[in-house]
């Protein structure tokens, strides 16, 4: 039994053309393997007879009434079984285009593929189609199976035109099959012994083929990346800790390891790694999910990326371009809003361009199109509504690929070809370096806040009504002080003269003053403390600068009265929009929400 | 890093993403060895504490010691403990048992219909108070968005087919035919009003994986499992009228181990001791499209 402790385990996922005999070529090999529970073959084989169907070995595998009916496979099946070498998780996808988000779903989860192609059939459609995805999808390794070799009376000439075509439309794709197998699933030849009928092939068997592809290679050689899942504070039974959560993507995490978080650029050292029912330990790993604590708390939440100090630092941008597949029935197309997910980050999307589609079953290039239609892919930029952090696909695949959800459904993925520039990288490079060379002092914001029983924060007031705006602006600042907090307003204008006298009668400073703005707030929020301030028709690029200075969520952007007036503030997309015509029903208005935004509690 | 280790890594993740993007989240828990197992993940995951309420679904016929051991465990790990229980059909005598339904009509009322009730909130939800140790209404009618299951792939078919992150109709159903795609560890996280979504961290777990994981991590499990001298132990846990014991010495996890990977189990199915899932091949289909777990 010891033997059978630390084993190997291996992922691989079937594919190729609908009817050409992946499902059967897994019946078969647990069948030849006896890995099937006692009597289920039997099973199977009377129930055919009672329904007066021939017998076959997909029916193993294809468990869903409806499968079985229409003898095709719906949805994947993950399906264990061993050899001596190791244990494996046969991952057997559908073959019908209509089921290729299935198929994905299944290749995804695999780190090497069969793929099974019909002898008498030849290279179809979604043999290539699956070929394609499996590139996509990173998967390096894969062999190729021709099945039905009885159909052909198992001749070699045909074995070989097949073999060549498949491998040469693999090679398009950057891969080499690891080997191509003759079989066939109804006879049994070549899956676990080799088979007389083929005595021209000297090739492995397909049980050798699966013992030879290489094991999961290890990721933590690569830099450390670890997306951060949540923040813990669990102070229901006197729990102190704040914890970090998150499943190391690559890399080592070690005890008092300097990380920086992106795309803020904060950082601290880790002070533990927390176990349980185990106490902490010194280390961990690519592919352990842990938890840690930081020496100097400093703010991070969900979504960042925290990466190690001294290591290739990650891309930082809110545009970027990707190589994309597709699956939806509508297009994806510029001018509708996604969201993407890379990591655990999760931001809104647009598609900024289209350049290259690509049809997946032929590699063919689909000229002048601006939109990439399902089971297509394509080359795209797209645009972020916030930049997240990211590498290219080539650097770390696990940080480089994501995927797009249109509405509530994940509809498509893609890797990441490059960062590009967008309006806020200068600004967000000095922030990122600013955090870095931040200085901490010995009591976390966090404790400030919570004597005044709030969280820091910046609430713009905007709109075309000056007096009102002002006046709610002032009369807010008087009511939060009333309620006992920390609490102070900002006025734009009180910068312009001192903050930024160097800069005053230059033409273009608008933009620097609202950073110069912006950095004031952030010591000031850093100090927990929460700011109102005021801007007559704030714009949506000035409000951007103001995000990406300060901690995004913690800056509320109000309007009071109509939308509408100067042209580019008409598109800022405020927290809060007030129609009250007097200052005590705005003020009423914005404490509600920041009471419901959990800035102000108690 | 083992096979053991990487499961149980991976079980963590999701626990973990379920907890940061779904709303509304609550655990089954069956007392059985599965979903005991899945406690255990779930307070690691969460360093000692458990962030959701557990449900139990109360078919009145799970035999006896299941419902002392779930209590003192809820207790001593201070767990929020909701139990469901469809009162109506027990009180119609609308049971298997009672001799008026057949097996799988039962299934459908006593676990699947209260099931359904409790997340929703539309029946019966009982909640364990910690002072007193009793059971009493619970005043919180809000319907629970995602529910974490212990199930298997390795079970049977139909769970063979399964996703991470599963949804669920307004009805519960499950839409076997149109299930989201799912990779690179992206999930389906956004959803219909009403819908709810299954999530399911054991999926990539066989059994003898999950007895190796009760040894290592010494998880204490009902004395069910374990011949207690006479020859017999229960493989798989569900209502005294459809499960029957089977016939096994074994007294340790370890010794289940051994019977699982060389000994009498090897190659026998573990729902066999479980009638319902005889009576036609695809009613464990069935029921589990119309909302059972
Ligand atoms: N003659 C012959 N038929 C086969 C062989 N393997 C599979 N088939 C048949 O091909 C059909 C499709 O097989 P199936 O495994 O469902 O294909 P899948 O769609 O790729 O999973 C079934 O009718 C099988 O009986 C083989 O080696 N020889
Ligand atoms: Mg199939």
């Amino acid at each position: 039994m010891a033997v059978e402790k630390g084993r190997e385990s291996l992922r691989v996922v079937m594919a190729g053309h609908v009817d050409h005999g992946k499902t059967s070529l897994v019946g078969r090999l647990l069948a030849d393997t006896l890995s099937l529970p006692k009597g289920k073959l039997e099973q199977v084989k009377a129930f055919c007879e009672r329904n007066a169907r021939p017998f076959e070995y997909a029916f193993l595998i294809d468990a869903l009434k409806d499968e079985q009916s229409q003898g095709i496979t719906i949805d994947v099946a993950r399906i264990f079984f061993k050899t001596t070498a190791r244990d494996y998780l046969l991952l057997d996808a559908p073959g019908h285009v209509e089921f290729l988000k299935s198929m994905v779903s299944g290749a995804a989860h695999a780190s090497a593929a069969l793929l099974v192609v019909d002898a008498e059939e030849g290279v179809r459609e979604n043999t290539q189609r699956h070929g394609t995805m499996l590139s996509m999808l990173g998967i390096r390794h894969v062999a190729v199976v021709v099945n039905k070799m009885d159909r052909v009376s198992f001749r070699e000439d045909r074995f070989l035109a097949i073999s060549e075509e498949i491998s040469a439309f693999l090679r398009r794709l950057g891969l080499e099959p690891a080997s191509v197998i003759p079989i066939s699933a109804r006879e049994g030849s070549n899956i676990t012994a080799r088979s007389e009928l083929l005595p021209w092939y000297d090739g492995p068997t397909v049980l050798e083929a699966l013992d030879r592809f290489p094991a999961e290679p290890p990721l933590e050689k690569l830099p450390l990346r670890l997306p951060v899942q949540d923040v813990y504070r669990f102070t229901a039974l006197g729990d102190q800790r704040r914890i970090i959560a998150g499943t190391i993507a690559s890399g080592i995490l070690r005890l008092g390891d300097e990380v920086v978080f992106y795309p803020s650029g904060k950082s601290s050292r880790v002070a533990t790694i927390e176990g349980f029912p185990k106490p902490p330990v010194g280390a961990a790993r690519a592919g352990a999910a842990v938890g840690f604590t930081l020496r100097e708390q400093v703010y991070v939440r969900r979504g960042e990326l925290a990466v190690k100090r001294g290591q290739t630092p990650p891309q930082t941008s809110s545009r970027l371009r990707a190589s994309v597949f597709w699956l939806g029935k509508a297009p994806l197309e510029p001018g509708r809003d996604y969201v993407l997910k890379l990591g655990t980050a999760r931001v809104p999307a647009r598609v900024e361009s289209v350049q290259r589609v690509i049809d997946t079953s032929t590699l063919r290039v689909l000229e002048g199109r601006g939109r990439v239609e399902r089971h297509e892919a394509a080359e795209c930029v797209l645009a972020m509504s916030a930049a997240i952090a990211f590498d290219r696909a080539e650097d770390n695949v696990l940080t480089g690929r994501f995927v797009i959800v249109d509405g509530t459904e994940i509809r498509g993925g893609g890797l990441v070809l490059e960062s590009l520039p967008d309006a806020g990288s200068r600004q967000r490079e000095r922030v990122i370096l600013r955090n870095i060379k931040w200085q901490k002092g010995l009591v976390p914001r966090e404790q400030r806040e919570a004597r005044f029983a709030q969280k820091a924060a910046l609430v713009m007031v905007s709109g075309r009504d000056d007096g009102l705006r002002k006046a709610a602006a002032r009369a807010l600042e008087e009511e939060l002080y009333r309620q006992g907090r920390l609490v102070y307003f900002l006025g734009i204008g009180s910068l312009l003269y001192g903050v930024g006298a160097d800069i005053r009668g230059t033409a273009e400073n608008h933009e620097e003053d609202f950073r110069r703005f912006s950095e004031v707030a952030h010591i000031l929020m850093d100090s927990g403390m929460i700011l109102v301030s005021t801007a007559a028709e704030l714009s949506q690029a000035d409000w951007d600068i103001v995000c990406n200075a300060v901690e995004p969520d913690r800056a509320v952007a109000v309007w009071v009265g109509q939308k509408g007036g100067r042209e580019e503030s008409t598109n800022l997309k405020p927290d809060l929009l007030v129609c009250a015509q007097d200052k005590a029903g705005v003020v009423a208005q914005v404490v509600a929400l920041l009471r419901a935004k959990g800035i102000l509690s108690a | 890093m083992d096979h053991l280790e990487r499961l149980e890594n991976r079980s963590i993740h999701l626990l973990r993403e379920a907890y940061s993007c779904i709303p509304n989240l609550a655990m089954l828990w069956s007392i059985g060895k599965d979903s005991t197992a899945l406690l255990h993940l779930a307070r690691k995951a969460f360093f000692g504490h458990v962030p959701f309420p557990l449900i139990h679904i109360d078919t009145n016929y799970k035999i006896p010691e299941m419902t002392a051991y779930r209590d003192r465990l809820a207790l001593e790990w201070k767990l929020t403990m909701i139990v469901g229980r469809n009162d109506a059909a027990l009180a119609q005598k609308r049971t298997f048992p009672d001799g008026a339904v057949d097996r799988i009509t039962c299934c459908r009322l006593l676990k699947t219909q209260a099931l359904k009730d409790v997340l929703s909130g539309q029946g019966l939800r009982l909640k364990l108070n910690h002072s007193t140790g009793g059971y009493e209404p619970d005043p919180s009618r809000e319907p629970y968005t995602g529910v974490i299951a212990g199930i298997r792939a390795d079970e049977e078919g139909s769970r063979s087919k399964e996703r991470y992150f599963s949804p669920r109709d307004t009805e519960s159903r499950w839409d076997l035919g149109d299930q989201p795609p799912e990779f690179w560890d992206q999930y389906k996280t956004d959803f219909a009003p009403g819908t709810h979504v299954r999530i399911h961290p054991l999926l990539d777990w066989r059994e003898v994986d999950v007895w190796e994981y009760i040894d290592r991590e010494a998880v204490p499990t009902v004395s069910l499992y374990y011949d207690q001298g006479e020859g017999r132990r229960y493989r798989s846990l569900g209502c005294h009228p459809c499960t029957s014991p089977v016939e096994s010495t074994a007294r340790t996890p370890k010794e289940i181990v051994a019977e699982l990977r060389t000994g009498k189990f090897k190659d026998i199915a573990e729902r066999s001791g479980r009638a319902q899932d005889l009576e036609d091949r695809g009613t464990l289909e069935e029921l589990r499209r119309d909302g059972y777990m």
